[in-house]
């Protein structure tokens, strides 16, 4: 039982990661990007510019993070 | 034989063959070969069980939520490496990694088998090996040439497979850092065009959108190279300056 439970464990753990890895937000823009482009289309607009758009800003936005938290790490103390 | 259909299937499969060769040897050199060509033999096998089960009625497989599917997980795990490697690069330039083992085994999969590789290869063969069979169904139903249809497809795949099969040793040379940089790049341009078609998005020029959101991400990535680094200097210099005002030194006892 345990070993299933591990399996199951290891299997859930596998996806989280590849999915959101270390940074959550990341996920979290692009999930919100795919809805935006859908209700969009949806109505009629052209929205091939959406998903590109948010990936460049989320890119950004979480590379300015990791190297704020990156170099508050290297700090001593 | 019709000829026609044929050289049609030939070039129709073409373009995603190539998107398939292109993941495999990707993640083949910057993670792992075993479990790309792994993943990529499962998703053939996968691909050979659906026609097989469905024949003609492959046609009717919606395309549409496995390209959504696919294309978003293709996506954030792209934006994982491209960052990864914008920061690495910024870091430690663009040589290290060069004919070195990995540093970061944790990308690679050195502590077994790599399952990452496996997903990513299985998923990229899988969507695109269905494309191209619904091609090769509705070419030679259409045409009444079925046989025809799967003889230019199967060249196409021989042809595009040994041509990546000639140029991983180009890519193998590669430093690994910037390999997870373009590999990051590359993954993140499909997973958005596939993500978008499922979606419904009509992309600008079709196939070719693939290109010029390629192009797009690469110089986007190497411009983000460029402030990160400015970034690290702007932020030890600030942090220099408040550490100073705050813990004054009797500089001029040194001297």
């Amino acid at each position: 039982m345990n070993s299933v439970l591990r399996g199951v464990r290891a299997f859930v753990m596998f996806w989280v990661d590849f999915v959101i890895g270390d940074d959550w937000t990341v996920a979290a823009t692009v999930a919100l990007a795919l809805l935006g482009t859908w209700g969009l289309t949806r109505a009629g607009v052209i929205a091939w510019w959406l998903l590109p758009l948010a990936v460049l800003a989320i890119t950004t936005v979480s590379l300015r993070r990791s190297v704020e938290r990156e170099l508050r790490h290297d700090q001593p103390g | 034989m019709n000829p026609t259909v044929l050289l049609a299937a030939f070039f129709a499969t073409a373009i995603e063959v190539i998107e398939m060769v292109a993941i495999v040897v990707g993640v083949g050199v910057a993670r792992s070969w075993r479990a790309s060509l792994v993943g990529a033999s499962a998703g053939l096998v996968v691909l050979v069980a659906l026609v097989a089960g469905l024949g003609t009625a492959v046609r009717d497989v919606p395309l549409t939520p496995v390209r959504l599917l696919v294309g978003a997980l293709l996506l954030v795990f792209g934006l994982q490496w491209l960052r990864k490697g914008v920061l690495r690069v910024a870091r430690d330039g663009w040589g290290v990694g060069h004919s070195a083992p990995d540093v970061d085994s944790a990308d690679s999969g050195e502590r077994g088998f790599d399952w990452t590789g496996f997903v990513l290869s299985f998923k990229g063969v899988s969507l695109e090996g269905l494309e191209v069979a619904v091609i090769v169904v509705a070419f030679g139903a259409a045409a009444g040439a079925v046989g025809s249809a799967v003889v230019g497809a199967a060249a196409a795949v021989l042809v595009l497979g040994a041509l990546g099969g000639l140029t991983y040793r180009l890519v193998a040379r590669i430093p690994r850092r910037a390999l997870q940089l373009f590999v990051g790049a590359m993954l993140t341009t499909f997973g958005t065009f596939w993500a978008g078609e499922g979606l419904g998005v009509a992309w600008p020029g079709d196939q070719w959108a693939l290109l010029a959101l390629g192009a797009v991400y690469v110089v986007a990535a190497l411009g983000l190279l460029r402030w990160v680094r400015h970034w690290r200097r702007d932020t030890k210099h600030r942090t220099a300056q408040q550490r100073a005002t705050s813990n004054p030194s009797p500089s001029g006892m040194h001297q």
